[in-house]
């Protein structure tokens, strides 16, 4: 699924933000990206959304080594990664409906099979009296569901999610954290990264841990806790 | 804007405002421009057809030879009649008339602002019109009659055709200038306001790259809504052109003498103005295209 050898990244001229980082994400995985503040997360899962590409090493992603591509040939790939951000990064201007049918239209679905899509997934996850409010009319909670939404629509391989819990308390971080469970169940490799060391703690997955730039894979510890 | 669905709240920008505005007034240009470009041309070409194919032949009241007594009226009158003898047996002349004296002292009227004076001595002018096929070769033709009748001259008006047609092929050039420098700062006006919108929505075209919109989804997007804003300037412009060439055109008619050019267009001139708004839309869509195409190449 993902494999990273020997990879370097470095913004400008500035000193390595990720240096030889080595790992590899069988399909159908579930691993927390950790680390402090600071120490790479979000430049790591940049690097696996191709949200940037790395200053050296080698990165394969579905089995395409990503530099050997043009660039042309990046967007079919990132349409099979979900990606969740931080702070959602919803569009405002759009409704619910048409954020979470962007991956769709970009994908070239007709407006037919995207309105039965979408409308479906936004009942699904409790939103269907809500498919034409505008994100800012919402709370933080439907928000986040629509920015789930978005992530799944067009059933990605590979989900990345960046300190998706990072705004919301602890019940609610844990019921996100076994939707992405449950994702992982049909098939969907997945990768969280967050630093709330509770959930960390509560769901028993390895860990890609960055420290000083490097990252170090850690095993499961083989329970889990209550 | 036509019911396009825009990933990009490109609606909301305030540049769009200006950039309709600025597009109305490079197709009101473009077309005045162009339609002036027309009118020289029409203007050139009556200037040909008016003028080629005719001559001019004076015959000046000077003495035969040196020394020799200046003819009086009546031998004056034998010197035209004979050149007009002579030119209506010259193969390829359909007709040669003597100008009326009093059409001749019309055309010196500017200059003598008055009744012609009797002392003057007024070249006789004998019109000729020619067949043009087959060519008659004008220089010898000239040269025997300076020959045969003395102070007979004749004037093809190549020289002031001449100048003339340069005269309005600098101006139709100076016209065409005047469009294709609007058309390049309508160009320069898109791709600055379609910079201005993939600063301004730098982090949402962020985001469609990362979900896996092409280069092409994005210049798709703001080609469209320039398309809009192209489509409501333009129109504005050609209403107003059109506005104003209808103006032009009945004014000129009242003001107008032969030389100056009329705006009076044919249907297919009228259709090639009307072309100007859609040239114009077309422009700016792919200069859209092309600066989001060129500016996202950027992007990894």
């Amino acid at each position: 699924m993902i494999r990273f050898d020997n990879v370097g990244l470095r913004y400008g001229n500035g000193p390595e933000v990720l240096r030889d980082i080595a790992f590899e994400l069988p399909p159908g995985s579930f691993h927390f990206l950790t680390g402090a503040s600071g120490a790479g997360k979000s430049s790591l899962l940049r690097l696996m959304y191709l949200g940037l590409r790395p200053t050296r090493g080698t990165v394969i992603l579905f089995d395409q080594n990503i530099a050997q591509l043009p660039r042309t040939a990046l967007p079919p790939i990132r349409r099979r990664i979900g990606v969740v951000f931080q702070n959602f990064r919803l569009l405002d201007h759009l409704s619910a409906f048409d954020n979470v049918a962007l991956p769709l239209r970009m994908a070239g679905f007709n407006e037919g099979q995207i309105l039965a899509h979408v409308g479906e997934l936004l009942h699904f996850v409790g939103l269907g009296d809500c498919l034409n409010a505008r994100p800012s009319t919402l709370s933080g909670g439907q928000q986040q569901r629509i920015a789930i939404a978005r992530s799944v629509i067009n059933r990605p391989r590979l989900l990345l999610a960046d300190e998706p819990t990072g705004n919301l308390d602890d019940g609610i971080g844990m019921r996100l954290i076994y939707l992405f469970e449950e994702l992982n169940k049909l098939g969907t490799t997945v990768v969280i990264a967050s630093h709330n060391q509770t959930l960390i703690e509560h769901f028993d997955h390895p860990r890609l841990h960055l420290e000083s730039s490097s990252l170090r894979v850690l095993p499961r510890r083989g329970t889990r806790m209550a | 804007m036509f019911g396009y669905r825009l990933d990009l709240p490109l609606a909301d920008d305030a540049t769009g405002r200006f950039l309709s505005l600025i597009i109305g007034l490079m197709v009101y240009l473009a077309m005045l421009a162009l339609a002036g470009a027309m009118a020289l041309a029409d203007l050139g070409q009556r200037w040909e057809t008016g003028l080629s194919g005719r001559v001019t032949v004076q015959v000046l009241p000077i003495a035969s030879a040196p020394g020799a007594p200046v003819p009086t009226p009546a031998e004056l009158t034998a010197r035209v009649s004979t050149v007009i003898t002579m030119l209506r047996g010259t193969p390829g002349v359909i007709r040669a008339e003597v100008v009326p004296l009093a059409e001749v002292a019309k055309l010196l009227d500017p200059w003598l602002n008055g009744a012609l004076p009797d002392d003057l001595p007024v070249p006789a002018l004998i019109d000729v019109v020619l067949t043009g096929t087959p060519a008659l070769d004008l220089r010898a033709l000239g040269a025997h009659l300076a020959e045969t009748v003395p102070g007979a001259r004749l004037d093809d008006h190549g020289r002031w055709l001449a100048d003339l047609r340069t005269l309005a092929g600098v101006m139709r050039a100076i016209a065409l200038l005047i469009v294709a420098l609007v058309c390049g700062a309508g160009m320069a006006a898109v791709v600055f306001a379609v910079r201005t919108g993939l600063a301004i929505h730098q982090e949402v075209i962020n985001l469609l790259h990362v979900m896996g919109a092409t280069d092409g989804y994005v210049a798709h997007q703001f080609a469209g809504h320039i398309l809009g804003l192209a489509t409501r300037g333009g129109s504005g412009g050609l209403v107003l052109a059109v506005l104003t060439l209808i103006v032009m055109s009945l004014f000129g008619g009242e003001v107008g003498s032969g030389l100056l050019p009329t705006l009076t267009l044919g249907s297919g001139q009228w259709l090639l103005l009307l072309l100007v708004p859609l040239v114009a839309g077309v422009l700016a869509v792919v200069t859209a295209q092309w600066t989001v195409i060129k500016s996202l190449a950027a992007l990894p």
